[in-house]
């Protein structure tokens, strides 16, 4: 068979290194052209995990298993089960709507730029698919590198320090899982995070492992209160920086909650499940009405990513299949959500050159073909029935109903909240009268920029009609996933 | 006891000091212009030195001279080590030193004189041999410090140096002098033995250690006794920093396992208490006191003190893991430094220092290709995944929860998190910021070259570690001294 994942993982690489070798800023068609042709190829690659995925068990599949560093264990060992494939699908997806829609958009250092998006493309895919732990925490560490310098290369004005403040929290966390990946190494003698789901841990020692990994993710998701960098970077990043950053960087923190923290440290997790609820509403609820009162249009955007986030944090800790199926069916549509939207913010800023919402009004009597899509993408946001944001949402209200009524119905609320700030955004954005002469001045989508966002809307569409064969694909790995954290560890 | 003398065993300190003898009469010969005939010669004979460091590693170690001398696999793994980053920091300062008239024949013959007392160092097995090699060394560099005779700065830093070198080598003598009255021998097998068995005088051998510890630490540079480092670093004449704070580590690191491992191994509860305060004091200092710099050089001459701390953490495990861990970690800061200094060299040119942080600005637009090689060796600095820099952090906080001390591990990557501040700095100064200075950077090609394959060695070493983590494993196992 293939190694498909170390396809998915180093034609991106790859692709982004032939970019920087060939690419100048003289004659940027040629970076732009191999960087589409990388990303291509790196979505055609991926392919093959769908069409041969066995939906019906919850072993790793596509599992390739090598030694690398001897002298700890460490091994070079892929696979994916149904819970990561769909990100390395999404991931692979998303970098080819980046490249494209930074297309004639960025003008310097256009290599560069590519470049940046091709490798951390491929360093995504590897956290996605590692299963060492070692092999994890080098993609997982590795790909700050590449959105640190996006951020700070071709960011807004204030772009040093959200990119310092980007790298430094997430360090911060990260730092510590790495001491918590050396101690289950020295209790187990091996880095196999499938092995770490059967080490015998007391009650204390998971607590403490909980809080060194629940900082590394915690951060990353990003839930309350470590949250603060993410509106920073999500301004001041450009957009393919912005749609990388909320369709897949915060994934993979919600990603670590279920392949490291649920199954290794079982009853910390459940021990302390109150307190990730606790913070889970907060970030559902508060930050839904932060979002509520932002004048920037990204800012919004970024803080409604942290409010829906909320949602999986939750859909997680409520331990039901229904809720954990939930919330990873929040993830992916929140992944294409939240892309579309702050591509539709690109779509604006590129002529306009600015987020404010302010500065708009009356968009729709110029750009009448961008304001339906951004319809579309904001009723998303909302959790409108028939689009993909509803039915992760709905999934987890349902869960949590379940468990206790207030709780569902606390959650719920941001069916209100979210669609109050993003309407309300969208009514002050688009519709009115003309606004201004800039307003009256602005084009249409082109063509590159119609069919990028009907993409995606498809994709919206799809997920909120039929979202059986991605519940499908990971029906087995979640309960699996379920039966693990039941089982006492102590 | 054998009277052995056994010459293979010091065959490339014999071949060293031949040709240091050689370059330094042959260049009595030569004229000023043709000075790179004794920089070819030299590193001809590093070049045959490393080769003879290879071909002499002995399967069993071996004693010769009457246990003065030991030849092993980790002697002389050491010795090659040391001997290519001499001759890296030759190739680097090449350009450098042509340009400060510092591309004179003292300039070789001191750095091969410097090697030579690394590697006696390296190679000792008693006390005596430590502190000749040791000195051997200390009055080479203190000489090259003070050869720039131009600067006011490096006369002063000669002078901190001298001084307070000389001090420690005074406390170092002073701690070695309490161990042979307890032990009542210089050898240190014989003193290791002596002191396995019991004997010796449990006060006067403490009171020689912590006069041990105090002058190792103080050669390391790590804190209390890191005063000189700043000064002596940004006084000297880069390429003489660089001298000072690649290869003597690593014949540090030898110094200190011979004489702490070995010598005072059964003592191993009390120096592990006091490395633990140096190591926690050198980190915390180290990357807090860094963010503050304005200066390159003294920068890294502050990481260079939070660095020791990390490879002091390494060493305090007391076992053959923790060793080789504290090796390697010693081995990737120096192949991670000669790229630092390099790249200041680099960027220098006649009658400019580039040795501010600000010089650094820019960089990515005037040469990608020397900014992506600066970024490799800031973030393998910061020890970020996946550079060389990571594994050396990993491997000794792999050491340190080992040996229990996770508290110790904690503090460590709290106080990288405080480093990585100031190593982003400098990349956001490099790709965020525009260029001030637009001359153009160019350096010799084999400088190029050489640089160019140090910044990569530290992706490839950090995408491969395998290999050099296997050499400091096998160098320990085979070295027969634990």
């Amino acid at each position: 068979m293939m190694p498909y994942l170390s396809l998915a993982i180093w034609v991106p690489i790859a692709a982004g290194l032939a970019v920087l070798a060939v690419g100048r800023d003289r004659d940027a068609a040629v970076a732009r052209w191999i960087a589409l042709a990388g990303a291509v190829a790196g979505l055609v690659v991926t392919l093959p995990l769908w069409i041969h995925f066995q939906t019906g068990t919850s072993e790793m599949q596509f599992v390739e298993y090598s030694d690398w560093i001897p002298r700890f264990d460490i091994h070079y060992f892929l696979g994916v089960d149904g819970i990561s494939m769909l990100f390395v699908l999404l991931n692979s997806l998303m970098t080819l709507v980046v490249v494209w829609s930074a297309w004639e958009v960025i003008k310097v250092r256009v290599a560069q730029y590519m470049a940046a998006f091709l490798i951390q493309s491929g360093l995504i895919n590897g956290a996605f698919s590692a299963l060492d732990g070692i092999l994890f925490y080098m993609f997982f560490e590795a790909m700050l590198i590449p959105m640190y310098l996006i951020i700070g290369v071709w960011g807004g004005p204030n772009r040093v320090y959200a990119a310092v403040k980007f790298f430094l929290y997430t360090l911060l966390g990260s730092l510590l899982m790495l001491v918590a990946l050396i101690y289950l190494y020295d209790v187990s003698g091996t880095f196999s995070i499938q092995e770490w789901y059967r080490v015998p841990l007391s009650l204390k020692v998971q607590v403490f492992l909980f809080i060194a990994f629940f900082l590394s993710f915690a951060v990353k998701v990003p839930m309350w209160p470590v949250h603060t960098w993410l509106p920073d970077a999500h301004v001041e990043a450009p957009t393919g920086g912005s749609v990388i950053l909320a369709a897949i960087t915060l994934k993979i923190g919600a990603y670590g909650f279920v392949r490291f923290i649920l199954p290794i440290v079982p009853d910390a997790s459940r021990y302390l499940s109150g307190f990730v609820i606790a913070l889970s509403l907060i970030a559902i609820v508060y930050i839904g009405f932060v979002a509520l009162v932002q004048a920037d249009m990204k800012k919004l955007i970024a803080y409604s990513s942290i409010s829906h986030m909320g949602f999986v944090t939750l859909g997680f800790f409520l331990f039901s299949q229904l809720g954990m199926e939930g919330g990873l069916v929040q993830m992916i549509s929140h992944g294409f959500v939240s892309a579309a939207m702050f591509l539709c913010v690109g779509v604006m800023y590129d002529r306009m050159h600015s987020r404010q919402i302010a500065d708009y009004g009356g968009v729709v009597n110029t750009m009448p073909k961008f304001a339906a899509f951004m319809m579309l993408f904001a009723m998303a946001n909302s959790g409108l029935p028939a689009t993909s944001g509803f039915v992760g949402e709905f999934m987890v209200i349902l869960a949590s109903v379940k468990v206790n009524f207030w709780l569902g119905a606390t959650a719920a609320t941001i069916m209100i909240v979210g669609a109050a700030y993003t309407l309300w955004m969208y009514k002050r954005v688009i519709y009115g009268a003309v606004a201004n002469a800039e307003v009256a001045a602005l084009t249409d989508l082109n063509r590159r920029e119609f069919w990028l966002l009907g993409a995606v809307a498809v994709l919206v569409f799809w997920m909120g009609v039929w979202p059986r064969p991605f519940i499908d694909v990971m029906h087995s790995s979640v309960a699996d996933l379920l039966a693990h954290v039941a089982k006492s560890k102590l | 006891m054998t009277t052995n003398i056994d010459f293979a065993a010091i065959l490339p300190e014999i071949l060293l000091l031949c040709g240091a003898c050689a370059v330094l009469l042959g260049d009595l010969f030569l004229a000023d212009a043709r000075r790179h005939v004794s920089f070819w010669l030299t590193q001809a004979v590093l070049a045959v030195v490393a080769y003879s460091a290879l071909a002499t590693m002995p399967l069993q170690p071996a004693e010769a001279f009457s246990g003065m001398v030991v030849d092993d696999v980790l002697a002389d793994t050491l010795k090659f080590m040391c001997t290519v980053a001499v001759s890296m920091m030759l190739f680097y300062g090449r350009g450098y030193s042509a340009d400060r008239g510092l591309f004179r024949g003292e300039t070789f013959v001191l750095s091969l004189f410097a090697l030579l007392g690394m590697m006696v160092m390296i190679a000792a097995g008693s006390f005596v041999t430590l502190y000749l090699g040791l000195e051997l060394l200390s009055l080479s560099l203190y000489a090259m410090v003070a050869m720039y005779r131009t600067s006011n700065i490096a006369t002063e830093a000669a002078m901190k140096y001298f001084v307070l070198g000389a001090l420690a080598s005074g406390i170092l003598l002073y701690g070695m002098s309490m161990i042979y009255g307890a032990s009542g021998s210089l050898d240190i097998a014989t003193v290791a033995r002596t002191l396995a068995s019991g004997q010796g005088e449990r006060t006067i051998l403490l009171f020689g250690l912590v006069f041990l510890v105090s002058g190792v630490a103080f050669k390391l540079g790590a804190v209390p006794y890191h005063m000189w480092v700043p000064d002596v670093y940004d006084g000297a004449p880069t390429v003489v920093t660089l001298l000072i704070g690649t290869a003597p580590k690593l014949a540090v690191y030898a110094f200190m396992l011979r004489l702490l491992g070995v010598a005072l191994g059964s003592l191993w509860f009390d120096w592990q208490g006091m490395l633990m305060v140096l190591t926690v004091l050198s980190m915390i200092l180290g990357n807090v006191v860094a963010i503050a710099q304005t200066s390159m050089k003294r920068m890294l001459a502050y990481s260079s003190i939070a660095n020791m701390g990390f490879m002091l953490m390494g060493f305090l495990a007391a076992n053959p893991s923790g060793y080789s861990a504290a090796m390697f970690y010693a081995i990737a800061y120096v192949l991670t430094s000669l790229a630092s200094f390099g790249m200041i060299m680099l960027l220098s040119r006649e009658g400019f220092e580039a040795d501010q942080l600000a010089d650094f600005k820019g960089l990515n637009q005037r040469s990608p290709w020397w900014a992506f090689m600066m970024l490799l060796v800031m973030f393998s600095l910061a020890g970020v995944p996946p550079t060389l820099g990571f594994y050396a952090k990993f491997v000794v906080i792999q050491a340190a929860v080992d040996a229990g001390f996770i508290w110790l591990a904690v503090v460590a990557v709290m106080t990288s998190l405080v480093g990585a501040f100031y190593y982003l700095r400098v990349v956001k100064l490099m790709y965020f910021d525009d260029a001030t200075d637009t001359a153009p950077i160019d350096a010799r090609a084999d400088n190029r070259w050489v640089l160019s394959v140090n910044g990569l060695a530290l992706l490839v070493f950090g995408i491969f570690p395998q290999h050099l983590l296997g050499i400091c494993v096998v160098a320990l196992a085979n070295s027969g001294l634990l």
